[in-house]
């Protein structure tokens, strides 16, 4: 029995000075500390982004409001919008898959460490400058500051002749600039996937969670380049006169709509991926049961993952491009429904048949479960084109990204922070807090996202600063507003008991949960080696073969 | 050990229905007045083709849900654990080739299903043939209010459209062609028609056959700028005896008042001209709406207002106060002034 | 309290994964590939579009020569890279200097016929939809030569002071992928531009 862990440096007996310490963190090119680096940095533009949300939310709590002018308010959700996605959403997922890939397929590292460092920097570094927009973009006399062109910024809104000054441009730039860190961390994934697995590890073997991961970084490479090209294109139109997207040259603002949604539905898919990759780590192990029907997992999600890739004119239905495009786009947006619900279905199979313990990050899972269900069906009905032309730009899309987005992803998230914060920080997180947690969001979800399908059934369209009375959407809005709170107060209980059971929390041990994939082998938090040896392994679950003996998992696979 | 959870789940279908029941009250009754927007209380064929898809859809989807939510919350409640438990794992299930294909194959035919219903509907709306007596209109998107444009009855109006009743007897259809001026823009009049988007060099048509008189409300569904929220529309649907009325006063020149009063010597010296238009004067701007009949009008700047003297001096004075980043300036005129334009502008019928 | 790290039995495999630079730098040029995708999408879809202005085949010139050039250093490049893994050092410095060479002169291919469409054709970026899409295709295509050859006189200098050996073979080989990717990009803009728009 070896006692070769080795705690962070910074909780052992002599203190180094604060310089050094954040010298170490700031040059690191550990894959875990890199890890918890992006995860930090996610939690922070989680609260700004939250604050713009809350901002937004009181502003339409009543018809006619004044909270904030419509400049401001333009500038709210396009900041929103864009934080969430960029700077909160991509980087925790990051974040996970960096911490956990190299342990969970029995490596030391990532595959290239100084590109591992160089990506994380550049996706910070572009949220700074988004921000800076706030100082830096004064343009002329009321073109604003932080740009106000909606997080998928359209032409040609986003021409100089619309967009007076520089907003859009650190818009443009700064998403050109993490762009490279997620290619580069994409790169990195696939790389570590396909190169670093441990002896006997074979890609049928691998974890979902290295699966689900790698085809996310597939998608990462073949859909943030398409949005890298167009705001290159963009930049050229404002800085050097070029015509990519001016429409009084003859160009076509249907094209940037194109380019940026061939990017913008796979992206949502690099969300929804490693979401599904918590869930399917989580679900089996409280419920006592392996994943079922692993292959067809895989195969779904490479579905997916293809699918995904032809779908995008699905957000161009009410543009104008004809009913041929519209039928096509109909039919590969309902395709790809099928792996999707394949997926949920494996997911209940799980469950069936098990002995479920209902412990904080299983709660999440649970709640994820049925609203990713109604995710997916308002997803189905958006996907019927003519019910689209009604429905889309309405709240009622706003509803079901959100339901997908927060419901969904943000859901799983939840259950992987409380699941893998013991192994992250050697402590247990306080259940009772947890728990509190996710009631309390819970709550909250369903009463801002079930009622905001309403107003968009009833006509009221996104992205307005405030709403006429006398349509019937007042009541709504208000009860909608009201949830926000309550998933506020469940965030700040969420990082009030990280902060505290960081510092309080009993110790965690190795394998809190009794789980069954390699990280739960080492010591928490793992040394910066990960593995005094490097294992070889015969099975998806390689510590229920050595748990039991009798009975390993590589009889039956 | 405790699970704490198991109880608490039992909380989760009582809110869902909670739910679902105030949300079926705002369907119930399509004609509700407080829902002149509602996408389920159709007026027009292409509303009428989307509500028929669109409940269909919601059968299937709710068919769907009502199926895995069943299961999903049974095998919550089944498989928790119990209080009294023999420590042992339960039987490790790999998988099962037949339910996984039976998982496939169902859902791939309501696909079939779905997408054949849905291929129906979009031939239908958008594979019409313009009929010889359809009004034609033509619509242009502006940052932030609509111009009308109909060249076969020489109307130019804005802001609030106005078409004829379509019978079943004798059909009038509402062809509209949708351009831009400026930015992309979106023409949503729920009861009348799904969206369609006005995007500058990429013309777009739609069209509508009002089955009832009244007047439908919507607005641009597409972010176009600052005031996008009070882009509204107003579509007055009338019979054909008060469209042929309308149409024949919208194509007189302007009742202009007295040619050498105050005001519209005001109008004709300052910047107006520029913008707007004037039938039968020297005002041909074509930036701003064309106000030649504008006391014809309900409402001003696209609706953000009802047309009164006392906001139409309003908003001439400072528009920013009515709709802050209108692109209209503040005319910098004093009081006497703006009582005089006004005045004048109140002459135009 | 355990922090043991469970131990897991070690029997002797064959184990043998891909190597990561190769696996990396195919992931970097299908990213590369992704963006020059949409470029020449936007170019072909805007080909016969400009309102006004010089159009293709007013104003270019198939670059025969120069394509000549750039194709042919793909061809030194492999050679050089062969050298290397015999250890035949000296072969693999004067194929790799050939390839820089080739390569500087295809840029100065470029140069020259662009300072031909700006100063004598009047075709600039802003001229028309023509102008913008070729510009930037063709520039952002010119931009990954130059970062290329950076890269290769990098490996120049090192070859020089005697740094570069039979054991980097594995690198050169990554690189050289790098310089085939971007002569493949040239064919396929070459006969975007040349061929098709015109």
């Amino acid at each position: 029995m070896s006692t070769d862990s080795i705690a962070w440096p910074s909780t052992t007996a002599e203190s180094r000075p604060l310089v050094d310490r954040l010298h170490e963190w700031i040059t690191t090119v550990d894959h875990k500390r890199l890890g918890i680096l992006y995860i930090v940095y996610a939690l922070l533009f989680l609260v700004i982004g939250g604050i713009e949300a809350t901002v937004i939310r009181i502003q339409l709590i009543r018809p006619h409001n004044d909270f904030v002018s419509p400049q401001v308010f333009n500038r709210m959700f396009t900041m929103h919008g864009t934080t969430m996605i960029f700077f909160v959403v991509m980087p925790v997922l990051f974040g996970f898959a960096n911490y956990l890939i190299p342990l969970m397929i029995g490596a030391r590292d990532m595959s290239f460490p100084r590109l591992n460092a160089f990506s994380f920097w550049m996706t910070a570094f572009g949220g700074l400058l988004l921000y800076f927009s706030l100082v830096g973009a004064n343009g002329l006399y009321g073109a604003g500051n932080a740009p106000d062109v909606g997080w998928f910024a359209y032409a040609p809104l986003t021409s100089r002749t619309f967009s007076l000054g520089h907003s859009t441009d650190f818009w443009t730039l700064a998403l050109l600039v993490s762009g490279f860190g997620s290619i580069g961390t994409a790169i990195n994934i696939v790389a570590t996937v396909l190169c670093m697995r441990c002896p006997g590890m074979t890609l049928a073997k691998m974890p979902l969670f290295a699966w689900l991961n790698f085809v996310m970084a597939g998608l990462v490479i073949l859909a943030v380049s398409p949005l890298t090209a167009a705001q290159i294109m963009l930049l050229v139109d404002r800085y050097l006169g070029g015509h990519f997207f001016d429409t009084q040259a003859g160009g076509s603002a249907v094209i940037w709509m194109h380019f940026f949604w061939i990017f913008g539905h796979p992206e949502v898919y690099v969300l929804v991926l490693p979401a599904f990759a918590f869930a399917s780590e989580i679900i089996p192990v409280f419920s006592r049961k392996p994943i079922f029907g692993y292959s067809v997992m895989v195969g779904a999600t490479v579905a997916i993952g293809f699918i995904s890739m032809s779908v995008w004119a699905h957000h161009m239905f009410t543009v104008g491009m004809g009913p041929n495009a519209n039928t096509f786009f109909v039919l590969s947006t309902m395709a790809i429904a099928v792996p999707t619900g394949i997926k949920i279905f494996n997911w209940l199979a799980t469950i069936w048949g098990g002995k479920i313990e209902f412990k904080t990050p299983m709660l999440f899972c649970i709640a994820f479960l049925f609203q990713f269900l109604v995710a997916g069906l308002t997803g189905v009905m958006l996907s019927a084109a003519p019910f689209d032309w009604q429905l889309g730009n309405s709240y009622f899309v706003v509803a079901h990204f959100h339901y997908v987005i927060v419901g969904g992803i943000l859901f799983t998230l939840f259950g992987a922070f409380y699941y893998w914060f013991p192994k992250m920080s050697g402590r247990m997180y306080s259940e009772t807090l947890g728990i509190l947690h996710f009631w309390l969001f819970f709550i909250g979800f369903h009463l801002t996202f079930d009622f905001m399908h309403i107003p968009g059934l009833l006509g009221m369209p996104r992205r307005i600063y405030t709403y006429e009375p006398g349509r019937g959407w007042d009541t709504w809005n208000l009860i909608v507003t009201i949830g926000v709170f309550f998933q506020a107060a469940g965030i700040l209980v969420f990082l009030g008991n990280l902060l505290w059971s960081y510092f309080r929390g009993k110790a965690a041990g190795t394998d809190p949960w009794d789980a069954w994939t390699l990280e739960w082998s080492t010591s928490s938090p793992p040394p910066a080696y990960n593995f005094s040896v490097i294992p070889t392994v015969h099975s998806r679950r390689p510590l229920w073969d050595v748990k039991h003996p009798d009975d390993p998992d590589w009889k039956y696979e | 050990m405790r699970s704490r959870g198991s109880n608490n789940w039992r909380v989760l279908p009582l809110q869902i229905v909670v739910c679902v029941c105030g949300s079926a009250q705002a369907f119930a009754d399509p004609a509700l007045p407080w829902s002149p927007t509602n996408i389920f209380a159709p007026a027009s064929t292409p509303a009428k083709s989307i509500f028929g898809l669109s409940l269909f859809v919601l059968a299937v989807t709710a068919g769907i849900f009502l199926v895995v939510f069943s299961l999903l919350a049974y095998s919550v409640v089944k498989f928790r654990k119990r209080k009294v438990d023999d420590g042992r794992e339960p039987p490790q299930v790999f998988g099962s080739n037949q339910v996984e294909l039976a998982w496939t194959v169902i859902p791939i035919l309501i696909v079939v299903a779905l997408f054949m219903a849905t291929a129906r509907v979009i031939a239908g709306v958008q594979r019409t043939t313009r009929p010889d007596n359809a009004i034609e209109v033509i619509a242009i998107g502006h940052q932030f209010w609509w111009e009308y444009r109909y060249p076969a009855l020489g109307v130019v109006t804005a802001n609030e459209l106005h078409v004829p009743l379509s019978g079943d007897n004798h059909p009038t259809p509402t062809f509209i062609r949708l351009l831009s001026a400026d930015t992309d823009h979106s023409f949503w009049v729920p009861r009348l028609a799904g969206k369609t988007d006005l995007i500058p060099n990429h013309p777009n048509s739609m069209w509508i056959d009002p089955h009832q008189t009244g007047l439908y409300l919507g607005q641009c569904a597409q972010y176009c700028g600052t005031q996008h929220a009070k882009m509204l529309l107003r579509v007055y649907v009338q019979s054909r005896d008060e469209f042929s009325r309308w149409v024949w006063q919208q194509s007189q020149p302007s009742h202009a008042g007295d040619r050498a009063s105050e005001g519209r010597r005001i109008f004709e010296s300052t910047a107006c001209i520029n913008c707007h238009t004037v039938a039968g004067t020297i005002a041909h701007g074509r930036f701003g709406p064309d106000l030649t009949h504008l006391m014809s009008r309900d409402t001003i700047a696209a609706g953000a207002t009802t047309n009164t003297p006392q906001h139409l001096r309003q908003w001439i004075r400072s528009p920013d106060t009515v709709k802050p980043g209108s692109l209209m300036p503040a005319m910098q005129l004093n009081d006497q002034e703006l009582d005089a334009l006004t005045g004048y502008l109140a002459t135009l019928r | 309290m355990n922090t043991t790290s469970t131990t897991l039995p070690r029997p002797e495999l064959e184990w043998e994964l891909p190597a990561r630079g190769r696996v990396g730098m195919c992931a970097l040029i299908t990213a590369e590939a992704a963006i020059f995708t949409i470029f020449v999408v936007a170019y072909l879809f805007y080909v016969g579009k400009s309102l006004r202005g010089p159009v293709p085949k007013d104003v270019l010139r198939v670059p025969i020569f120069y394509t000549i050039c750039l194709l042919s250093s793909s061809l030194t490049i492999h050679a050089a890279a062969k050298a290397l893994r015999r250890a035949s050092v000296r072969s693999f410095g004067i194929m790799w200097s050939a390839t820089i060479a080739l390569g500087a002169t295809f840029l100065y291919g470029t140069a020259t016929e662009w300072h031909r469409l700006i100063y004598h054709d009047g075709l600039t970026i802003s001229t028309n939809l023509f102008g913008t899409t070729y510009y930037s295709l063709v520039g952002l295509h010119g931009f990954h030569v130059v970062v290329g050859l950076m890269c290769l006189c990098a490996v120049m200098a090192f070859t020089l002071v005697g740094a570069v050996k039979q054991e980097h073979a594995e690198r050169i080989d990554v690189l050289s992928l790098y310089w085939h990717f971007v002569d493949a990009v040239w064919i396929v803009v070459f006969t975007v531009v040349y061929v098709i728009g015109r």
